[in-house]
């Protein structure tokens, strides 16, 4: 062997000796003892959870503890995945767009505001990652970002890149502004106003971006060509048209706002009609009217548990949507649409075992995998398994028990919240509070 | 129709109707196996209650079943009293966001003239999913102004409004301002000032209401003495606050900021009222003060943020745990139509952030009952109440718990409601 070689293999195994261990203590933890939930691969009843540099190292029992690790206890207590909600409009600085009915260059991702206390409320109640997104003032609105519960941590620190690009679109009631009062003087009122309109106004707008891509295509052919012709001018840059190409190029999938079951048909009818994807239809409280159209066109939901009857659309939402369409073999999720709301998900999922009938894993599966294949990242969250990140939720009791109470949400290996570590903060506050004050005037 | 059908018709319908009448009288339901959880004293391993006349006969272990008694197997299942929803806007309220079918709040700010009984819609497609959930009564409250006028304490089934009361003039509702001007935002807090709430003024303004009414009232006596003096001119408003000056109607007061709640406190005392509190939600930095004033507290719904951030993000949760272990009388409240079938689920959640489990359940069964003076009558299973019975596969707070059957005055209830009849409209698609 060759000296040098050699010297270099005893350096590197000196080395390894006196390395400090293969990993950094921010990101890295150790669960132990908890009943594990891992939603996709079964229930452990007393199992370790180890994160390494972020990511789920091993599952199983009696991890040993690499050094210099931290260790949490969780005995006695529940291990989840952290908690996915698909429909938000947290940790933004504006939501909707409304001004126009057509604003696809308006993206939520732009102004991500990662100082908003709702970060907090959802990490309070074991919420992970959400689909922040923009309103429903009209017809095409905007791009939608997912983010992760980092707070404290920068708004670009926040953004998942690895997640489906999504577009929102939105139909009925808030788009034909039904609750609006045109007033004297006022402005007029927006076109559409009906749902004929809505649906023309997205074909329109589909029919301009197909002419778009076409002239673009034509401009790039002649471009490319070995003679360009010397007046060759590109066409308009449109950034409406840019973003409606990419999802006629599929590049990004629509998610849409709707209600009534006609109008959720005659949205997938455009969609086939134009070749983009429909990843969920949102709220969809007429879902289980067109089950089988759904599952048959694999276009998922993202709906409430039973919040209905607060606008004429939602006058047939019943409770038992989630759990039937899931048995149907729709991809169901249950969202928040709240900075409130959010914080007790979990009770909101566990409602679809009375009403539906699902099991307490496929309850927990409407706040964990299947908003995480909604929002195409079930390779990396979703679930509990190795080499997923170690996005994690601890919970005193079941989590889809109405008992229950969230104790810990833990994102990439790091405490972002810790309900003991709360306690004994306020705990403290209070006792500085009370006692007497030194020095002062009097 | 032929004229001989029509006659057939009504023959078997006139047989049908005297069939049911004769079959009605002296009723008498033995529910069997059950374990009876009676909410006041111990629960019952496979015990038994029986019906009669609408009311409990007998609840226990080895209780005889009487000859002739329609027997109900309950084994397996768990007995509960009906619970009692502390505050809410069934039957007044269908489509929040349509106001065509909005009837919980009048125009203005002073209405004490103003019934919820009186336009109580009895066929409220909320009503049956509240009571299939386990719910057998529910207050039912006007909103809005200063005084919103008079709440109506409802059993959950009848075929008129009238036929539902318990109570058709519950309390007169005063609000004083939430806290909620502290916040805004999309459906989010913390984005706006300080904590707006502050009584003062208004008390100050009911006061000089309440003293009008009592001069009023005199003015009044005076004229029914004395022929040559003339009755005090007509006067809506004072007139139906007499009732709440007299001290024979409660006043439920909305009220939420600890400052606020001390200076209702006094109002009460001062005023001399029948009071019942509303809202609450500092209450947990003025327990002992809520303690010493006797004053019971309906705990608003929990599906809501803290008022201010610095309360905590649980002070909502554990303020019902912290005012029980003060010795507070609590309820829970579901401030809703929509979904006042959630009852349960608030207790259930006080119960996570310390709240004695038995104490959550006492909180919409027997706590509400004694609130609106209606303990003799319901609240619990014991002999000589109603029969408000719910019957479960689990604890009735639980969400997963499925509700099996319903009394509600002995009488079954049925279990169809809104969402059951769309599901299983669409259900026949196959």
């Amino acid at each position: 062997m060759n000296a040098i070689i050699k010297n270099l293999l005893i350096s590197a195994f000196v080395l390894a000796l006196i390395a400090p261990p293969a990993f950094s203590a921010e990101g890295s933890i150790l669960i132990k003892n908890g009943t594990i939930l891992t939603v996709t691969k079964g229930v452990m009843v007393k199992g370790d959870i180890l994160v390494i540099n972020g990511v789920i190292k091993q599952i199983g029992e009696n991890i040993p503890a690499p050094e210099g690790i931290k260790v949490i206890d969780a005995s006695g207590k529940y291990v989840i995945p952290g908690l996915i909600d698909s429909h938000t409009h947290i940790a933004l600085a504006g939501t909707n767009e409304g001004s126009e009915a057509i604003t696809p260059e308006a993206d939520v991702g732009e102004v991500v505001n990662a100082d908003d206390v709702s970060i907090l409320t959802a990490l309070s109640g074991g919420v992970t990652m959400v689909h922040t997104m923009h309103g429903s003032a009209n017809p095409i609105g905007g791009p939608n970002v997912v983010l992760k519960m980092k707070w404290g941590k920068p708004s670009e620190e926040l953004i998942v890149h690895e997640a489906l690009r999504t577009l929102k679109f939105a139909l009925g009631e808030n788009v034909k502004q039904s609750s609006r009062t045109i007033t004297v003087g006022g402005p007029p009122p927006r076109y559409p106003q009906t749902r004929m309109g809505t649906n023309a106004i997205i074909r329109r707008e589909m029919l301009k971006a197909r002419v778009y891509m076409e002239e673009w295509g034509r401009y790039n052919k002649l471009k490319a060509s070995k003679t360009p012709p010397k007046n060759l001018l590109p066409p308009r840059k449109d950034l409406r048209m840019e973003v409606l190409s990419d999802l006629l190029r599929g590049k990004i999938v629509a998610r849409c706002h709707d209600y009534q079951a006609t109008e959720a048909l005659e949205f997938m009818g455009l969609a086939k009609e134009f070749g983009f994807k429909v990843q969920a239809l949102e709220h969809a409280w007429e879902a289980y009217k067109i089950a089988d159209e759904l599952a048959a066109a694999k276009v998922g939901i993202s709906v409430f548990a039973d919040s209905w009857a607060y606008k004429m659309e939602a006058a047939e939402g019943i409770a038992y949507d989630a759990g039937y369409c899931a048995k149907k073999g729709v991809l169901v999720s249950i969202n928040s649409d709240s900075g409130e709301r959010i914080r007790r998900l979990f009770n909101e999922a566990g409602k679809s075992m009375k009403y539906g009938g699902l099991t307490e894993n496929e309850a927990l599966s409407l706040i964990t995998i299947n908003p995480a294949i909604q929002l195409g990242v079930e390779k990396i969250v979703g679930s509990l398994e190795v080499g997923k990140q170690g996005d994690i939720a601890i919970f005193n009791e079941h989590p889809m028990s109405a008992y229950t109470r969230c104790e810990m949400t833990i994102i990439e290996g790091d405490i972002y919240f810790d309900r003991a570590e709360y306690l004994k903060d306020r705990e403290e506050a209070y006792k500085k509070a009370q006692a007497p004050k030194k020095g002062g005037r009097p | 129709m032929t004229k001989r059908m029509f006659l057939v018709c009504v023959i078997m319908g006139l047989t049908a109707g005297w069939i049911s009448a004769q079959a009605q009288p002296a009723k008498v339901i033995a529910i069997r196996g059950a374990k009876i959880i009676p909410v006041v004293g111990d629960d019952i391993e496979g015990g038994t209650i029986i019906i009669k006349d609408g009311k409990i006969e007998a609840v226990g272990k080895d209780v005889a079943i009487p000859s002739g008694a329609e027997i109900v197997e309950a084994k397996g299942l768990c007995a509960y009293p009906g619970m009692i929803d502390g505050y809410s806007f069934l039957g007044l309220q269908e489509i929040s966001g349509v106001s065509a079918t909005v009837d919980n709040r009048e125009t203005g700010r002073i209405n004490p003239q103003v019934r919820a009984i009186e336009a109580l819609r009895y066929d409220s497609m909320h009503i049956p999913i509240a009571r299939s959930n386990g719910i057998t009564a529910a207050l039912v409250a006007p909103t809005g102004g200063l005084i919103s006028g008079q709440s109506t304490l409802i059993k959950l089934d009848g075929w008129t409004n009238r036929e539902m009361v318990i109570k058709s003039q519950a309390a007169m509702q005063i609000e004083f301002p939430g806290i909620r001007g502290g916040r805004g935002g999309f459906g989010g807090m913390g984005r706006g000032g300080a904590v707006t709430a502050d009584a003062t003024r208004l008390i100050a303004e009911l006061k000089e209401l309440f003293k009008n009414a009592r001069y009023y009232q005199k003015r009044k006596e005076f004229a029914a003495k004395n022929p040559a003096a003339a009755q005090p001119e007509f006067q809506e408003t004072l007139e139906f606050i007499l009732p709440v000056v007299r001290g024979e109607l409660t006043v439920m007061i909305s009220v939420h900021s600890d400052k606020d709640i001390k200076a209702a406190i006094q109002f009460v005392k001062d005023e001399n009222l029948k009071a019942v509190f509303f809202g609450v939600e500092q209450g947990w930095k003025v327990a002992d003060d809520l303690k010493k004033s006797n004053i019971p507290v309906i705990i608003s719904s929990l599906y809501d943020m803290p008022p201010v951030w610095d309360d905590g993000y649980d002070s909502l949760f554990r303020n019902p745990g912290v005012l029980n272990k003060a010795g507070v009388k609590i309820a829970f409240s579901s401030v809703s139509a929509s979904v006042a079938k959630d009852l349960p689920y608030h207790a259930a959640k006080a119960a996570a952030f310390g709240l004695d489990k038995k104490e959550a359940l006492k909180a919409v069964t027997i706590y509400p009952a004694e609130i609106f003076g209606v303990d003799k009558i319901m609240g619990s299973l014991e002999k000589g109440k109603a029969a408000n019975i719910v019957l479960s596969d689990g604890d009735i707070l639980e969400t997963r718990t499925n509700i099996k059957k319903v009394y509600i005055d002995g009488q079954e209830t049925d279990m169809s409601n809104r969402y059951l009849e769309l599901l299983e409209k669409f259900k026949k698609r196959g």
